[in-house]
């Protein structure tokens, strides 16, 4: 972080209201936060605890653009180390996941234990006397990057770096408390999607945080009373700027007109089989919609009973990929995991709501092709990052802004 | 009992493709299941689905919220189909296996293959004895959906 990035495309305006496109575009800058941003000091999610619940088990997950393994090691630590051979740079898993003994690279048989540690070079001594390494070649002095890791909530997320904050105070005590209130039992995949998204990925972190957005490009929200604005709820955002937490109350009796002449106020829509929309309470609140987010890439939602994190991973200026992981508890009813099951609509690639979010952020990269020399207001609720008791700001997408360019130096 | 199969392949994907969705529901069965998912789901049994209607009132939701509510991009879909492995039940439903393959067309012209799988059918008559789909699951090969899976596939 001691060098400023400089770009040669523009400098930022003053303040956190204004957003130069030319960041959504410059290939400079992507560059730049693969090293700053997904290998820094930051909490990077990686996979679900239970994806890796015994000894062996693995899962192959992204960093960016960093291939990374995650593994459950002898003594029952979760243990996470780059996807790379030491040899010849090599991916060493090439599946998603899986239960092993260890680790070996195809190519030339190169070992690993579960911790990524290199253990055995086939033909090391040669053969017949002939060829092999050097006597003093040292073992433990090659391997793949191994990452810090923290387990939460059983959610496992990945560091680099030695600076990283712990978890709690990176995230901030108010948004972890928004963690814990939806994962606070085992939780069990049910389904898991990749989204391929037209857009760079900020885009896309910046729309899960845009509060105001919501029930303006997504009739569904609105005309259901989902969310509203008029709704009960707010934003919180931790001070470092680097998670947020939006809820939305159940909707409150009574007519309501904040929305009327709108496009996404559409009264006359009437679902025939309205079943689906009646969420079962099962965290002890009023809450029936939370997202959160962690810079740079994890979004928790829950949608009534609809819950799933969303990872982000970039794949280069103009594209990137949304995996959706959709979640259960382990101990749901039948009746509670079919209402899962058909509120799953709501979201995902083929989401009455978030179908738009996979579209919008391609509506901006080729909207702002020739405008480097632009810039993105962001002055919805003032100039700040802090949270807000109303969802008609844009003081989140400002906290997003605040992590990414104390990081970048712009 | 092969070419009423592939009859209501056949006019269940031209409803689609010629952009008839309210046409669509209608080869279903009122106590249905229609499920989008992928090869991988399907493999490991994860209930989930991209689309998951256990009724046709939920598939005529689906159309009125394409026409009335979501916001996507003008496109077409061009399903080419394999012709149905059946295998008929001793209830008289018919269990059918089908290829399919879906070209998708933006309005500017772009095309590319958007998706290609199985349709996994449970075909049964309906009161008035037409062939109607009583279960579709449409197992995708890949798990990557472009953008986004507006119409069904």
């Amino acid at each position: 972080m001691d060098q400023p990035v400089h770009s040669q495309v523009g400098a930022w305006p003053p303040g956190l209201t204004r957003i130069p496109f030319w960041v959504y575009r410059d290939a400079g800058i992507a560059h730049h936060e693969q090293t700053r941003i997904f290998e820094g000091p930051d909490w990077h999610f990686l996979c679900l605890e239970v994806d890796v619940l015994q000894t062996g088990d693995y899962r192959t997950t992204m960093m960016g653009a960093m291939p990374v393994v995650v593994a459950r090691a002898e003594d029952g630590e979760v243990v996470a180390f780059e996807n790379r051979c030491a040899h010849r740079g090599s991916l060493i898993c090439l599946d998603d996941g899986g239960r092993v003994k260890d680790f070996h690279c195809v190519y030339h048989a190169w070992r690993y234990d579960l911790r990524g540690n290199l253990t055995s070079i086939a033909f090391r001594r040669g053969v017949n006397g002939q060829g092999g390494m050097r006597d003093d070649f040292d073992m433990t002095q090659h391997g793949p990057r191994k990452l810090r890791v923290t387990v939460q909530c059983g959610l496992v997320f990945g560091t680099l770096s030695a600076e990283t904050p712990d978890f709690e105070a990176y995230i901030g005590p108010e948004i972890m408390v928004r963690l814990r209130r939806v994962l606070h039992k085992k939780v069990e995949v049910i389904g898991r999607f990749t989204q391929q998204l037209p857009c760079n990925w900020k885009l896309y972190m910046e729309n899960v945080r845009d509060t105001y957005h919501a029930s303006l490009l997504h009739t569904f929200f609105a005309t259901f009373k989902i969310t509203r604005l008029s709704q009960g709820g707010g934003v919180m955002v931790s001070d470092n700027g680097v998670a947020h937490a939006s809820t939305t109350l159940a909707a409150a009796q009574g007519p309501d007109t904040a929305y009327a002449g709108l496009r996404a106020d559409n009264q006359d829509l009437k679902l025939r089989d309205p079943g689906f929309m009646a969420a079962v309470p099962e965290f002890g609140d009023a809450i029936n919609l939370q997202i959160l987010s962690i810079f740079p890439g994890f979004i928790l939602q829950q949608i009534h009973n609809a819950l799933a994190v969303r990872q982000i991973v970039p794949r280069g200026v103009d594209t990137m990929d949304l995996h959706w992981t959709y979640l259960g508890f382990a101990d749901d009813t039948p009746e509670l995991r079919t209402m899962r099951l058909k509120q799953g609509n709501l979201a995902g690639p083929a989401g009455f709501v978030s179908m738009e979010d996979g579209a919008v952020g391609g509506f901006v990269q080729r909207g702002i092709a020739a405008a480097d020399g632009e810039a993105a207001i962001v002055e919805m609720g003032g100039a700040g990052a802090e949270g807000a008791a109303t969802r008609a700001t844009e003081a989140s997408v400002r906290g997003f802004w605040k992590a990414w360019r104390a990081r970048m130096g712009v | 009992m092969l070419m009423n199969i592939a009859t209501l392949n056949a006019a269940s994907a031209r409803a689609l493709d010629s952009g008839n969705l309210e046409e669509w529901p209608g080869f279903f069965l009122d106590d249905c299941l229609y499920k989008v998912t992928t090869a991988d789901n399907h493999e490991k049994a994860y209930q989930a689905g991209l689309i998951y209607a256990d009724s046709r009132a939920m598939l005529e939701d689906r159309v009125l919220a394409l026409r009335e509510a979501n916001i996507y991009e003008r496109q077409r879909y061009r399903h080419i189909l394999g012709m149905p492995l059946i295998q008929v039940g001793s209830d008289g439903s018919v269990a059918a296996e089908t290829s399919f393959m879906v070209v998708r067309t933006m309005r500017d012209g772009q095309m590319m293959v958007f998706a290609a799988g199985v349709y996994l059918d449970r075909v049964m008559r309906d009161a008035d004895g037409a062939w109607r789909y009583a279960e579709r699951i449409v197992v995708c090969d890949s798990q990557r959906i472009d953008t986004l899976l507006a119409i069904p596939l």
